[in-house]
């Protein structure tokens, strides 16, 4: 990947204030403003520039400098330090990098970060909530659902939203359900199994919520 | 991928503002130089494939506050654009009344593009074609225009076998527009000057001598709305391909059926997996209306369905598998219970 060259830490120049001095009125209708008047291609915007955005994290703000190509992925793992999401194809097929944006599962490496702006992005570091684990969490360990680990965090977010969605009520249920998260371990019967073991427990949550 | 401005609509007038800057470029809409942005499961995995090459992106998901509800008022049916396919496909009326509709939605993807997925970006979800995407094949005629189709003599099985050209035979990978041009949906486009709604099956352009142009859509415009008029309760879609889950259709058909006393009044066919475009199959409906539905009716209508079709070298078995496809969907369509 080329744009995580962005250190979070950049400051006093960023795009938003460039903007403000430059392109003035006419990009208003924007909430993230850009160089050049929208509407007019011959002023090409700058879009090397960094741009500013929070992004609402864990239940916390996380004011970020990013280039305009981070996805949330690279996001929460190369500028917030959460590192639990991981990269498997970048490219939307494997599941790996599942979060949960306004409770929905989404791909992290298909979402730019600047689209996120606004919403609710829970991931697996936050999933519990507190010290202690997730009931999916303690029935992936209980049912070995994983080998090498690498899935497991998208997996553990699927099966999660698997549940609350009412797709956990049969073993055919949860597979087809469960597709998008590819484990090239092949524990899918124990991922199975743990999805069954948390559903209750989960689903018992949901209702009291 | 490369560096991109960003820009977030807040409603309808500033994205098609925005989005206006490519209408001057002369572009297809697929090149154009400005793109909007709803769900980006299709954007940006092609823009990091460096297949599509925006210098501005539009972020129109604000705009899903005015475009993504499902109506069904009148007994027709109005979906939002940017509903999301997830939501579109759990409800209740939709999975009741146009079971085509739900069955196309659920079984494409995985649950997670599916919540984020718009159905208007679903059905403008580019080709899987392999030369396509792989930037590193100098041939493609889709991606680079007058550059030839390393298609034609390569790795061909999971390539089109009706609609093709010599320029290209780039399977369309959707499933929800074979439904909608099954049901004789209408698609409404906001544009600069107002709204105007055409046939579904006047969107799509098969490849011919251009087939870097996929759409009638004008750089500018975006898809507000599908309409689909009446209810279709007889109606299936089925999906043959490699895995049980997650994959896209080798073939697939979409059938709705009028059924009165075992004889068809009304038929509707369409075709996923084997096509350049959405494709709709108006022999075989023809051959089905009127008739009593039985099994060697459902095997004509199938034949009739792959009488066009031009196979290659790898690709021969989708027409068996395509008849196939047609005639189990239509078996399941008549046995409904409705």
């Amino acid at each position: 990947m080329t744009n995580d060259t962005n250190s979070p830490t950049i400051s006093g120049f960023n795009r938003r204030t460039f903007i403000t001095g430059a392109a003035g009125a006419a990009a208003a209708p924007f909430a993230a403003r850009v160089a050049g008047a929208a509407g007019d291609p011959r002023v090409l915007p700058d879009a090397s520039l960094p741009v500013d955005v929070t992004l609402h994290v864990n239940g916390a703000d996380k004011p970020l400098t990013i280039d305009t190509r981070t996805t949330v992925l690279d996001a929460l793992r190369e500028h917030i330090g959460l590192s639990g999401s991981k990269k498997g194809c970048d490219h939307g097929q494997c599941g790996a990098c599942t979060v949960l944006i306004e409770g929905r599962r989404v791909l992290s490496c298909l979402t730019l970060a600047l689209a996120a702006q606004g919403q609710q992005i829970t991931t697996i570091e936050g999933l519990a909530g507190g010290n202690g684990l997730h009931p999916m969490q303690q029935a992936f360990i209980d049912q070995d659902a994983f080998q090498c680990g690498y899935c497991t965090p998208g997996q553990i977010m699927s099966a999660v939203a698997c549940v609350r969605e009412g797709h956990a009520n049969s073993d055919e249920d949860i597979r087809e359900y469960m597709s998008g998260n590819i484990c090239r371990c092949a524990a899918y019967p124990n991922i199975v199994a743990a999805v069954k073991q948390a559903a209750p427990a989960i689903l018992s949550d949901q209702q009291k919520g | 991928m490369r560096p991109f401005a960003y820009q977030r609509a807040t409603d309808a007038p500033s994205a098609i503002q925005a989005l206006a800057a490519a209408a001057t470029s002369n572009n297809a809409l697929t090149e154009a130089t400005v793109q909007p942005l709803a769900g980006g499961t299709t954007l940006i995995d092609l823009m990091k494939l460096d297949v599509m090459r925006p210098m501005t992106v539009v972020d129109i998901n604000p705009l899903a506050r005015a475009w993504s509800a499902i109506n069904l008022d009148d007994g027709n049916l109005r979906l939002g654009a940017l509903a999301r396919m997830s939501d579109v496909a759990v409800n209740p009326e939709i999975q009741r009344s146009y079971p085509v509709i739900a069955d196309a939605l659920k079984l494409a993807a995985s649950p997670q593009l599916r919540n984020m997925a718009t159905l208007g970006g679903n059905v403008l979800q580019r080709t899987r074609c392999s030369y396509f995407r792989d930037v590193s094949y100098a041939s493609c005629n889709k991606r680079s225009p007058g550059s030839g189709c390393a298609a034609l003599e390569g790795f061909n099985r999971s390539h089109a076998v009706l609609g093709t050209s010599e320029q290209c035979i780039a399977t369309y990978p959707g499933d929800f527009a074979q439904a909608l041009i099954a049901l004789d949906a209408s698609v409404e486009i906001t544009g600069k000057s107002g709204a105007r709604t055409i046939p579904l099956s006047d969107l799509h352009k098969a490849p011919g001598n251009s087939p870097q142009i996929e759409t009638t859509l004008a750089p500018g415009e975006l898809i507000s709305a599908f309409l689909v008029s009446g209810r279709w309760p007889r109606s299936v879609y089925l999906k043959a391909r490699d895995r049980q889950s997650y994959e896209f259709a080798l073939a697939s058909a979409a059938i709705a059926l009028d059924v009165q006393d075992g004889v068809v009044r009304d038929a509707r066919v369409a075709l996923g997996g084997v096509a350049t475009v959405p494709w709709r199959a108006r022999v075989p409906e023809a051959l089905l209306k009127g008739e009593r539905f039985d099994d060697s009716l459902a095997q004509r209508v199938a034949e009739a369905a792959f009488g066009d079709a031009k196979t290659r070298k790898h690709n021969a078995f989708k027409v068996a598998l395509g008849k196939r496809v047609v005639a189990r969907a239509l078996h399941q369509a008549a046995a409904m219970e409705v």
